[in-house]
C-alpha cells in the first residue's frame, strides 16, 4: 500500500541526510522522493512516497517526528490535496501524418512544444499523476518515444 | 562581556553549564581546547585522561549512569572520534544522556581527505539523538547549551559535536555570551496526560485477577522508583524488572519477581505469560525480554507508559498508551487512586499471589555439587552477603552478566551499571571507574570475564593514574562463556573459536600495573578471599581478583528460541 509524507524540514546541512538516513538504517522504503526550500529558505518541504502496512507507517511517522530537524510530518490524504506533475518527452517527427496525431494529443491536453531542432520535437504536458500515465500510453502507441521524463510531484 | 578564544569557549561553557568531569584523549585537532585548560587555568572542570577513546565514552557513561547527570566525552578528529563510536553506540541503545566533542580538521580541508580527517557526523549519525556541525566561535555556548539540554531531556541519548580546528584557533578572541532565546521548547511538545486514561487505567489494574507491573529503565531515566514502590504497594501487584532496571525496586521485597526475558526467573516470566494486565512503564519490548512476539502473553492486556512515542506499539501493540514522563504519570495515577478512594480489594488476586508463590519458590536450577570447584552462582551470592546489596556493580558482557543480575538482589536504583541494549564487551572496566570518581567514597566493583576485561584492560593503568580503588572480580572460565553455552545448545557442543588458549597470568598483569593481583581457585576460601579484598580495596588499592570457575558451567533459565515467554530450560 503507497502512502505520501510531507515533511516540513530544518534547512541544515545533513538535515535531508538524517531523513533518508532514518529510512535506509530502519530498512522503510523510499520509492519517490521530492526536495524543495521554501520560499524563505529557512525550511523545506519533503515529500516522501513509501509503502508499507498501518504498523510500519505509524512507526515512520513517529521516527521522523523524533528527529530533531524536523517540524511537521503529515500524511498526505489524496483528496486534501492538489497534485501535479510534468512530463517531457522527446520525439522525432518525420512526417505529416504523425505531426497530425500529435498536434491532436497537444490540443486534447493542453500540452505544447518547447523546443524543435532537425524534426525532433520536445513537447511538455503538466497535469495530474493519472492523466500523465495516460497520456504517455497514448503517445507510446502512436510514435516512438526518444527520451522521456517526468518531473516530481508537487502538492499544495 | 568576555573575549575568549573558541577552545577557551568550550571550556567555559562547561564550566558556566557546570560540567564536573571531562574524560577525554588529546589529539592534533583538538590541542587548542587542550591548551585552553591551562590558559583558562581551570580549576573547576576534572579532566580524565583514558588509555583508549572507546574507554573514555564508557567511562563518562558509566559516570552518567551512575549519577544521572550528563557524561563529557572530548576526543580528536580521526581515529580519536572513529574509536569513540562503539562507547556512543553504547549508550544509544540504553539511552544514556553524553556530549561527545570531536575534533575535525579545519574548515577549509573538510572533504579533501586531510590528515586525520573522518566524517564523524556522517558515521555517527545512526546511533545519536542528534549531532552538530560548529561552523561559527561565537555558536559555541549556544550549541553547547543546546545539546546538554537535548540530551537530557524526553527520552536521553548522546550528541555529537564536531569542531572544525580553525574555529577553535586560541588567537583569536571573541564575544562569549549565551543569547537569551531558548528555543529548544519546540522539540518537546508534549501533549497533556489525558484524565480518561489514566481513570480508565487505574480502573483495569483495580479489575484484573492477574495483573503484573512491566518495568523498564525508564524508571531509573525518570528517577520514579519511589512512586513506582507505591502503586505496586497499594495495588499488591508483583513487579518485573528488565536487565535495566535491577534496582528500581528493591531486590529483597516480596512482590519483586526479579528480572525478565530471555535469562529472567522462572517466575518472571511465568507470571508474565499468564498475566491478564501488564502494566509496562518505560520500557521497550526489546526482543531479549518477549521471545517470539507470536506467542507474546496471549492473554493480557497491554498498558503502555513511555516518554517516546516510537517505542509504543514498536513491536507489541499497546491497548492503552500514555506518552510522558513516566513520574509525571505516576504522580497522577497515585493522586486520583488517593482523591477518588478506590475500593482496593486485595484478596481478589489472592489466587494470582498463591500461583506466583509457587513459581517463586519452584527449584528449577540445581546446581551439581562440587568439591572445590568454584561455581560461578556461589560467588555472587557470597558477594551479596559480605556487601548486603549496597555495592556499585559494573558489569561487562557475557554469562557473568546474567550471574550478576540474577543472583545478586539490587536494593538501590542506579547500582547496577552493564551494557544492555548493545552487549558491548569491554564496558565493564571503564564504567566502573567512571562510577568510582563520582563516588570516591561508596565500594564499586566491576564484574567481568576473561574476554571482557582483556577489550579494555589498559584502563587499569587510568586506575594508576587516578587512584581509584575498585574490585575487579574475573569469573575466568578459560572461554568465552557465552558463546560456548550456545554452541552447546544450538551448534552440538561444536566449540568453534570461542576458547582463550594464552590468557595472561592476570595477578602478574595487574601487578605490573601496580595493583594486587589476588587469585582464587578453590570454593573454601571464596569467603575470606572475598573478605580480605574488600578490605584491601576499603584501605585504598585496587584489587584484581582472578577467580578461576567451573568452565563447564551454563546460566539457566533460558527461553528456548522462538518459544513463548513460558518456555525455558534449566539445565543441559
Amino acid at each position: 500500500m503507497q502512502h505520501v509524507l510531507l515533511i516540513i524540514l530544518e534547512n541544515e546541512a545533513g538535515a535531508l541526510s538524517r531523513v533518508i538516513g532514518l529510512f535506509s538504517q530502519r530498512g522503510y522504503n523510499i520509492e519517490k522522493l521530492t526536495v524543495i526550500p521554501t520560499h524563505t529558505k529557512l525550511l523545506s518541504n519533503i515529500t516522501i512516497y513509501t509503502s508499507g502496512n498501518l504498523n510500519i507507517i505509524q512507526q515512520i511517522k513517529k521516527q521522523l517526528k523524533k528527529l530533531i530537524n524536523v517540524i511537521k510530518v503529515t500524511q498526505i490524504k489524496y483528496s486534501d490535496y492538489i497534485k501535479q506533475e510534468i512530463l517531457l518527452i522527446k520525439i522525432l517527427i518525420k512526417n505529416e501524418i504523425i505531426k497530425k496525431k500529435i498536434t491532436k494529443i497537444l490540443n486534447k491536453y493542453n500540452g505544447e512544444i518547447i523546443h524543435i531542432r532537425n524534426n525532433i520535437y520536445i513537447i511538455k504536458f503538466s497535469d495530474t499523476i493519472s492523466k500523465i500515465q495516460k497520456i504517455f500510453y497514448k503517445i507510446k502507441k502512436k510514435i516512438k518515444i526518444l527520451k522521456y521524463i517526468n518531473s516530481a510531484i508537487f502538492e499544495i | 562581556m568576555i573575549l575568549l578564544s573558541g577552545a577557551e569557549m568550550v571550556i567555559q561553557s562547561l564550566i558556566d553549564l557546570k560540567i564536573q568531569k571531562i574524560f577525554g584523549y588529546p589529539g592534533g585537532a583538538i590541542l587548542d581546547i587542550y591548551d585552553a585548560f591551562k590558559t583558562l587555568q581551570c580549576k573547576k572542570i576534572q579532566h580524565i585522561l583514558v588509555r583508549h577513546e572507546q574507554a573514555a565514552v564508557h567511562m563518562a557513561d558509566g559516570y552518567a549512569r551512575a549519577t544521572g547527570k550528563i557524561g563529557v566525552v572530548l576526543v580528536t578528529s580521526g581515529p580519536g572520534a572513529t574509536n569513540s563510536i562503539t562507547g556512543i553506540a553504547t549508550a544509544y541503545m540504553d539511552s544514556i544522556p553524553l556530549l561527545i566533542i570531536s575534533g575535525q580538521v579545519a574548515s577549509n580541508l573538510i572533504g579533501s581527505d586531510a590528515f586525520q580527517e573522518c566524517d564523524m557526523i556522517g558515521i555517527s549519525r545512526p546511533i545519536v539523538k542528534h549531532s552538530f556541525l560548529i561552523k561559527k566561535t561565537i555558536d559555541i555556548p549556544n550549541i553547547l547549551k543546546k545539546s546538554i539540554l537535548l540530551a537530557t531531556t524526553g527520552r536521553p541519548g548522546p550528541i555529537v559535536i564536531d569542531l572544525p580546528k580553525d574555529i577553535l584557533n586560541q588567537k583569536i578572541k571573541k564575544k562569549y555570551y549565551f543569547s537569551k532565546k531558548n528555543d529548544i521548547k519546540k522539540y518537546f511538545y508534549l501533549k497533556k496526560i489525558s484524565y480518561t486514561k489514566i481513570k480508565n487505567i487505574i480502573k483495569i489494574l483495580i479489575k484484573a485477577k492477574k495483573p503484573i507491573i512491566y518495568a523498564g529503565g525508564g524508571i531509573i531515566h525518570s528517577n520514579s522508583y519511589k512512586e513506582l514502590y507505591k502503586l505496586a504497594t497499594i495495588l499488591n501487584i508483583p513487579v518485573t524488572l528488565t536487565l535495566m532496571s535491577l534496582g528500581a525496586f528493591p531486590g529483597n521485597h516480596p512482590q519483586n519477581l526479579s528480572m525478565i526475558g530471555m535469562h529472567g526467573t522462572y517466575s518472571a516470566n511465568m507470571a508474565m505469560h499468564n498475566s491478564d494486565v501488564i502494566l509496562a512503564i518505560g520500557t521497550r519490548f526489546d526482543d531479549r525480554t518477549t521471545n517470539n512476539i507470536e506467542k507474546y502473553c496471549p492473554y493480557a492486556k497491554i498498558i503502555h507508559i513511555d516518554i517516546d512515542p516510537t517505542s509504543i506499539s514498536k513491536t507489541i501493540h499497546a491497548d492503552i498508551h500514555i506518552i510522558g514522563d513516566a513520574k509525571k504519570i505516576l504522580k497522577k495515577i497515585l493522586k486520583i487512586i488517593y482523591l477518588k478512594k478506590y475500593h482496593i480489594d486485595k484478596k481478589k488476586i489472592k489466587k494470582w499471589w498463591k500461583s506466583i508463590n509457587t513459581w517463586k519458590n519452584k527449584k528449577n536450577i540445581i546446581l551439581s555439587k562440587s568439591e572445590n570447584i568454584i561455581k560461578p552462582q556461589k560467588i555472587i551470592k557470597e558477594l551479596y552477603l559480605l556487601t548486603k546489596g549496597k555495592a556499585y556493580i559494573a558489569s561487562d558482557v557475557g554469562q557473568h552478566q546474567m550471574f550478576t543480575a540474577l543472583y545478586y538482589k539490587f536494593h538501590k536504583p542506579r547500582h547496577w551499571i552493564n551494557s544492555g541494549g548493545l552487549g558491548t564487551m569491554g564496558f565493564g572496566l571503564p564504567a566502573a571507574l567512571g562510577i568510582k570518581l563520582a563516588f570516591p567514597e561508596h565500594l564499586v566493583i566491576c564484574i567481568t570475564g576473561d574476554g571482557s576485561i582483556q577489550m579494555n584492560i589498559q584502563e587499569l593503568s587510568t586506575a594508576k593514574q587516578y587512584n581509584l580503588p575498585i574490585l575487579i572480580i574475573n569469573l575466568n572460565n578459560q572461554s568465552l562463556g557465552m558463546v560456548k553455552q550456545w554452541q552447546d545448545l544450538i551448534y552440538n557442543g561444536r566449540h568453534s573459536h570461542s576458547y582463550m588458549k594464552s590468557l595472561p597470568n592476570f595477578i602478574k598483569l595487574s601487578q605490573s600495573y601496580g595493583h594486587i593481583g589476588i587469585l582464587l581457585k578453590k570454593k573454601k576460601d571464596i569467603q575470606n578471599t572475598l573478605k580480605k579484598s574488600l578490605e584491601i580495596v576499603k584501605k585504598g588499592s585496587l584489587v584484581f581478583l582472578d577467580v578461576h570457575i567451573d568452565p563447564l558451567e551454563h546460566i539457566y533459565p533460558m527461553q528456548i528460541k522462538n518459544g513463548g515467554m513460558n518456555d525455558m530450560i534449566f539445565c543441559k
